[in-house]
């Protein structure tokens, strides 16, 4: 056990799954820079959380439609599926891509779930930017504070393919990016037993999980 | 006692040294930053084993019957020993502010904070700086070297595990001279950590396909992040496979 993954780690990787989670998908006007829609987002999700007991408690099905109808809109899940799976993206049909980004969603949120009960007192600190005006990629630095030490989370964060604003397609926590960490393991599933198997393998999970939450 | 505890340490030195030198197993799908996969996969398994009978079961019943002033002291207590060595730390990484703040800590809360039970040193605006002596030698280049799973102490790298000595030979806890005393806060401290992990390690078990390599690149980009606090060059931005023109879009 390292010592230093504390507690926090957890407590951050509620507070980012409520900011990813708590995204609103108010199109803004084009020049918001990332830094601001970032600041804007994050903290709609944290009084969003806030103000929602049964979500607090874990209510897995109001998540999924808080994460269906705030967060999808303002994030490339697309793209984060698509490269935490990596090289055997593109020898997957559309039907399989498709069930990957099912599957990998409902691993996330709930993964999150019984996470966000740990959201209370946080609130979040934006870095300054260092970017260009016109970067169409972009990470934005932030900060939790609350009680005990600041705990780092960042976002990468793409133009919107329409031009209509930004939107989140990794995030960072204790600088622990959540694509890569799930890389070697897509790669190791598909080396071993292809796309289908992978499928599978995150169905499995899902099922396991679903199973010892309620 | 106190030789059999160096002996353990000792056993524990050699059985990475061992590793070290005779792993290598590479297969054909081997991470390149996990050479020795098969033994790490091996030492990870035993330490499951054992944390699962005895480790966790230690921290769940420490963290629901032991009053939580108590366990905050406990925790603070510890951690202001290792600012002690995050102070050490940062000046051999001629990190100045850092230091001066690290001993600022060590000082307000060993005389302010009676031993460290109590952290005042955080409400009046003197943030942690944790660094250890891996990070030292990663800040001043020394690369992390293969990912390694230690008996016990769990994940850790070639550089970690080669400093391994050093830290325990400055270890307040290890180094104290009354045995009961130091088994007593040794063990404490051990739970005490378990006991603030137990969240994360449940999160981690829901979270992953693979236990073992989920584990692995938590901590390899965790480590990394801290060598670099908090900043590391941005080197490595993913391809985005659904971005390519001949990619029928799922969407």
């Amino acid at each position: 056990m390292n010592r230093c993954l504390s507690r926090r780690l957890f407590s951050v990787w509620a507070l980012s799954a409520a900011c990813v989670l708590g995204m609103t998908s108010t199109a803004h006007a084009v020049e918001e820079p990332a830094d601001v829609f970032i600041k804007r987002v994050s903290g709609d999700i944290l009084d969003a959380i806030k103000a929602d007991k049964s979500i607090h408690s874990g209510d897995v099905n109001k998540i999924v439609v808080l994460v269906d109808q705030r967060v999808m809109p303002n994030v490339n899940f697309l793209r984060m599926t698509a490269s935490a799976v990596g090289p055997g993206w593109r020898q997957a049909t559309p039907e399989q891509q498709k069930r990957l980004q099912e599957e990998f969603k409902a691993l996330l949120v709930r993964t999150y779930a019984g996470a966000l009960g740990q959201v209370n007192d946080q609130t979040i600190v934006v870095k300054p930017l260092r970017a260009a005006a016109d970067d169409k990629e972009v990470l934005v630095r932030t900060e939790v504070r609350g009680k005990g030490d600041p705990i780092q989370l960042d976002y990468r964060v793409e133009k919107a393919a329409d031009g209509a604003g930004w939107k989140v397609y990794n995030l960072n926590v204790m600088g622990i990016w959540l694509v890569e960490n799930y890389r070697s393991q897509f790669a190791q599933e598909i080396n071993a037993k292809g796309v289908d198997g992978l499928i599978a393998s995150l169905a499995d999970r899902n099922k396991t999980n679903a199973r010892t939450s309620k | 006692m106190r030789a059999s505890l160096k002996r353990g340490v000792m056993s524990v030195v050699w059985v990475a040294l061992t590793v070290l030198s005779t792993g290598c197993a590479t297969g054909p799908n081997a991470n390149p930053k996990d050479p020795l996969e098969p033994m790490n996969r091996k030492v990870a398994s035993f330490n499951d084993a054992l944390d699962d009978n005895v480790l966790k079961p230690a921290a769940i019943g420490y963290r629901d019957y032991t009053p939580q002033p108590v366990q905050t002291g406990v925790s603070n207590f510890f951690r202001n020993l290792s600012d002690v060595w995050s102070t050490a730390n940062n000046g051999l990484q001629l990190k100045g502010r850092e230091t001066a703040e690290s001993l600022m800590r060590v000082v307000v809360n060993s005389v302010f904070g009676i031993y460290g039970i109590f952290d005042v040193a955080t409400p009046i605006g003197l943030e942690r700086h944790p660094e250890d002596l891996g990070q030292t030698l990663g800040y001043w280049g020394v690369p992390s070297g293969p990912y390694v799973v230690l008996p016990l102490f769990g994940p850790s790298t070639v550089r970690d595990t080669s400093v391994l000595p050093v830290e325990l030979s400055v270890d307040f806890v290890t180094k104290h001279d009354v045995v009961a005393e130091r088994n007593v806060a040794s063990v404490t401290r051990l739970i005490d950590k378990r006991a603030s992990l137990l969240q994360t390690t449940d999160m981690l078990s829901g979270a992953a396909i693979d236990k073992y390599s989920f584990t692995r690149d938590s901590y390899l980009q965790y480590r990394r992040n801290q060598v670099y606090d908090g900043n590391p060059p941005d080197d490595d931005v993913l391809p985005d496979p659904s971005a390519e023109p001949a990619t029928p879009s799922a969407k």
